[in-house]
């Protein structure tokens, strides 16, 4: 049952904000601004770096929650949101890890969805959060049937 | 358009329409994002889950509209980004990015964007809160 989940989190997993990914990412969203990716520009922009977009997150690894039964398909993406203290710093290492934060379950037009929601932090390495990630994932009836929680 | 604060409450940043989506803007994304869900690359695979045909990754156009901003990041930065996923993105369609702003105070310009197909239907909409320095 994924209620039973709710608090539970991974182990960090640390991850370095690398130049080729932050290219290739910027890129891959037609957004490849010198801010991004040319070095120069970087050194002499306020933050003294280039810096990543800010849906980059999505590359980093955050660690399994060990046994959280989510299948690996069928599932809709419902919401997503980013919350920053800063932008991310190219060549900076982020400690990422996640944590299985709520799951409810509301009657819908195919029946009853589940509702679940993971949090992602990603910590510089004093342990401070620069940025936090929730992904409202939506369960359909049929899929959670299939997965008997 | 060179300062974002000088924007006024409905006014707008300059919108984007992209190219009709491709595959190889999907492959692209998949490889560089490493979400390699076969339904949105695949059309086997889209077929059998009951879909049309291959759909956008939701973030990959989140990732697009983010880049409204991307031209004011000496100004300041995304403290918020917020995104209700409201609908698909098929091979061809045609995505309008677009941001309004909201309401302003001298630390932030929160702002609601949102990205709607060639029909003008919103695919995905939220917000934005841009921390001015």
């Amino acid at each position: 049952m994924l209620k039973d989940y709710i608090g539970k989190t991974s182990n960090k997993v640390k991850n370095t904000v690398e130049r080729g990914m932050v290219k290739r990412f910027a890129e891959s969203i037609g957004d490849s601004h010198p801010i991004f990716v040319e070095e120069t520009y970087g050194k002499r922009s306020r933050s003294g770096q280039n810096i990543a977009p800010p849906t980059f997150p999505r590359v980093f690894e955050y660690g399994e929650i060990e046994g959280l039964p989510l299948p690996t398909k069928g599932l809709i993406h419902g919401e997503e949101t980013f919350h920053y203290e800063r932008p991310l710093l190219v060549g900076e290492e982020i400690y990422c890890y996640s944590e299985a934060k709520d799951y409810y379950e509301k009657k819908g037009k195919n029946g009853l969805m589940g509702f679940f929601i993971l949090k992602r932090y990603g910590e510089d390495s004093a342990g401070k959060v620069i940025f936090t990630e929730e992904q409202t994932v939506i369960i359909t009836e049929a899929v959670r049937k299939a997965m008997t929680v | 358009m060179t300062s974002i604060v000088e924007l006024k409450p409905n006014e707008a940043l300059e919108g984007v329409t992209l190219e009709p989506v491709s595959r190889l803007d999907l492959i692209k994304y998949a490889g560089a994002s490493g979400d390699f869900n076969p339904i949105h690359t695949i059309d086997e695979e889209a077929t059998k889950a009951g879909l049309p045909g291959i759909i956008a990754h939701g973030m990959w156009t989140m990732g697009n509209l983010g880049k409204l901003f991307t031209p004011y990041y000496e100004q300041g930065f995304i403290q918020d980004f917020q995104i209700r996923f409201s609908g698909m993105v098929f091979l061809n369609d045609v995505i309008t990015l677009k941001a309004t702003v909201e309401n302003q105070t001298d630390k932030h310009m929160d702002f609601h964007v949102e990205a709607v197909n060639q029909d003008d239907k919103a695919v995905i909409k939220g917000k934005v809160r841009f921390v001015t320095y």
